[in-house]
């Protein structure tokens, strides 16, 4: 990647917006207050392109806004009908391949999947449910695992390696059948995984999350009861 | 099932029993001579919950459990937060939290009584048992008598604005935590709830008034419909006080003898078994110093106003001494008093809610206690269809390994099928079945409000089936009513 220095500009969805060169595009328009969803792309890791939730079409081709670099004169089509309409159904694929029941969930309400599928206007999954069998480790006192509702963005991957230094978490199996590995040991509990970990907060559907917590939030009160998803967070 | 069906014997059923949240069906076998043989109350349908919460992390079954129903969500929400409280160690959570839940609670006792009275007894009650089937529902009610449809819709109403106010939400809120609550109330809240207050208790003691007149007017043969002696089980408070949030147990025999007394929730598996039979869903509690054979009784408003030495609330109190009056110093037994039972606990819901909204503790103090994990639990509240139990069993990872909930329809499931039996010899026997009549059979199971699923509803929408079968099995003829 280039250096941050060299002023660009190109248009999302018509609208002119500046950047840098050596930004990604979702960085350009976050910084322009325009919306891409994602779900794996976080501000503060890395972006690796997992989910494809950010797909926008560039100059006539299509391909992930995370990792896209900008270019002077970029042509960006983001909000638009049949991009949302794919993304709509990534996001449907993505609540049946795992075990999302929201009417019941400690995490509803301060969901991004959710609120992402809220943003893009899904009702309920087309595609039948897999309802497949997800481990969940309780085993450390503070904090747990549900792969039930984890969609592999690799956040917590990511997180452990390199902010935290731990290295706590890798993947296992393949295909379908691919999982968050807790890498050596299996076992949270034998891990140094601690609460205040940024692996542990960073969790697009707090599979990864500290226990005890569940539904201390009010209804009303909780992370996107009080605003949608979509307005970029700036530290 | 076939030696109980003689040669030219016939078999009735009803199926769908109607205006019951959930499903179940009834079948009367009759001899050759048109005595009622036997007579069954099926309850056909399989929830699960047990299972499926097994593996879940503790906190979350409070809010998990509660999809088991959508009229008295709080009371499984409730008794679930009350065992957790004991897994997370609380033997006593804060004031405020103790009364947000019982305010939610009353809230709760309130809307899911008048929704039973008005919306789902009372055309049986105002039009008669036998009216024309298009009659009997809630549709005709508001046709004909608008202003008790109009207080029926606005007392549930009330009911649910107290719940939403408590717990976050009228349906499957999250308010209740283990260990307390979470969040206080607000002072627009609370003002929003007091304006409507005293009006709501006048109607719903209205909804009382019009009870007693319709049984009283027809006393002899209403307070005889279905009416058998039984074992009451409820909780009770201190000094013997109606209680529907939390209590101890208490077993009032038919002569009023206590079978047992302040029996902690911790306990009540050693005095109460659950038995099984093979035609139905439901499991079948036994009083277990009685046996199978003995042991079964009721739950609900009837049996509460039966154990309950007193009412902590000015009305509700004097109309309690009065129907308890008819008993003459026994329980009383009639069937069709559970309506009359459940409008004075409706009414004294009101009033507890008025009293509640003056306290302060509702908006402010701790929310939460603390303590040390517990590895089993069990907790018992008066749901309005009467006594439930939760009991968990959680591992040191903090999850939940098994679970019990024994539900209010589940410890009347003997007494319905006692009452449809009652009914059936009293109203069915050696004559022409009518659809009039087997509706006499559904008013009686209805009286119990059951909440066959706890979960579904069939809110006089379905057909009635009636089959008849000859010795063989072979169908005779079938009646089926007109869709409502």
């Amino acid at each position: 990647m280039s250096d941050r220095n060299e002023r660009i500009t190109l248009t999302i969805d018509g609208v002119e917006i500046s950047g840098e060169s050596g930004m990604t595009l979702i960085e350009a328009a976050d910084a322009a207050g325009i919306y891409i969803p994602r779900l794996c792309h976080h501000p503060d890791l890395p972006p690796t392109g997992h989910c494809r939730v950010c797909t926008v079409t560039v100059n006539g081709g299509n391909g992930a806004a995370c990792t896209r670099p900008v270019a002077d004169g970029m042509v960006v089509e983001n909000d638009t009908e049949r991009l949302n309409t794919l993304r709509r159904n990534l996001i449907e694929m993505t609540f049946v391949e795992g075990n999302h029941y929201c009417p019941e969930c400690e995490v509803s309400g301060d969901c991004e999947l959710q609120a992402v599928a809220y943003r893009l206007g899904m009702t309920a999954p087309h595609y039948p449910a897999l309802n497949p069998e997800r481990e969940i480790d309780g085993s450390h006192p503070d904090v747990f695992i549900d792969r039930n509702r984890c969609i592999l963005c690799g956040r917590c991957v990511r997180a452990s390696a390199l902010i935290d230094g731990k290295s706590i978490f890798g993947y296992k199996y393949r295909g379908i059948h691919k999982a968050v590995a807790v890498v050596v040991t299996d076992r949270l509990g034998e891990t140094e995984i601690e609460a205040t970990d940024k692996a542990v907060s960073v969790c697009p559907t707090q599979c990864l999350r500290v226990k005890r917590r569940g539904f201390r939030t009010p209804l009303g009160s909780r992370r996107f009861d009080r605003e949608p998803i979509g307005i970029p967070e700036r530290e | 099932m076939s030696d109980t069906v003689e040669k030219r014997g016939r078999k009735i059923v009803i199926n769908p029993v109607t205006r019951v949240e959930g499903h179940g069906k009834v079948t009367i076998h009759l001899d050759e001579d048109g005595h009622i043989a036997e007579t069954r109350f099926h309850i056909v349908e399989f929830r699960g919950f047990e299972r499926f919460i097994q593996g879940r992390f503790y906190w979350e079954a409070p809010v998990a459990v509660q999809r088991l129903c959508g009229i008295c969500p709080v009371s499984h929400h409730l008794c679930a937060s009350k065992a957790m409280d004991g897994i997370a160690g609380v033997d006593t959570v804060p004031p405020t939290a103790e009364k947000i839940r019982r305010l939610a609670h009353y809230g709760q006792t309130l809307q899911s009584h008048a929704l039973h009275f008005f919306h789902l007894a009372s055309p049986d009650l105002l039009f008669g048992f036998d009216a024309p089937v298009a009659k009997r529902n809630i549709i005709s009610i508001i046709h004909e008598k608008p202003e008790i449809a109009k207080k029926a819709v606005l007392i549930r109403k009330y009911g649910q604005e107290v719940i939403k106010a408590a717990l976050g939400k009228k349906i499957h809120g999250t308010g209740a935590v283990p260990g307390g609550v979470n969040k206080h109330m607000t002072g627009e809240e609370i003002a929003v709830l007091r304006e409507e207050a005293g009006r709501i208790l006048d109607w719903t003691v209205d909804g009382l008034e019009l009870c007693k007149s319709v049984v009283m007017a027809d006393k002899e043969r209403l307070l005889d419909f279905g009416t058998f002696d039984t074992i009451s089980l409820s909780i009770v408070g201190d000094g013997g006080k109606l209680e529907l949030y939390d209590g101890r147990l208490r077993a009032t025999t038919p002569d009023g003898e206590k079978l047992f007394d302040d029996v902690p929730a911790s306990q009540y598996d050693e005095y109460l078994r659950e038995g099984v039979r093979p035609w139905s869903y439901l499991k079948f509690p036994f009083i277990k110093s009685l046996g199978k054979e003995k042991g079964w009784y009721r739950v609900g408003p009837l049996a509460r106003l039966n154990n309950c030495d007193y009412i902590d609330t000015p009305i509700a109190e004097s109309q309690r001494q009065e129907l308890m009056a008819l008993g003459g110093g026994r329980p009383i037994q009639a069937t069709l008093a559970y309506h009359w039972a459940r409008m004075i606990e409706a009414v004294h819901s009101a009033e507890k809610i008025v009293e509640m909204l003056d306290d302060p503790d509702l908006l402010d103090g701790d929310l939460v206690s603390a303590g040390e994990r517990r590895p089993e639990s069990k907790a018992i509240i008066e749901a309005p269809r009467g006594t439930l139990i939760h009991h968990y069993w959680v591992d040191d990872d903090d999850r939940i390994t098994g679970g019990n909930l024994i539900v209010s329809t589940t410890h009347n499931n003997e007494a319905m099928n006692r009452a449809v039996r009652r009914v059936a010899e009293q109203y069915l026997e050696g004559r022409q079945i009518t659809e009039g009549l087997l509706n006499h059979i559904e008013v009686g199971i209805r009286a119990f409000d059951p909440c066959l699923s706890c979960g579904t509803h069939a809110l006089g929408k379905m057909p009635l089936h009636v089959d008849l079968y000859d010795a063989g099995g072979t169908l005779i003829s079938t009646r089926k009513t007109e869709e409502l």
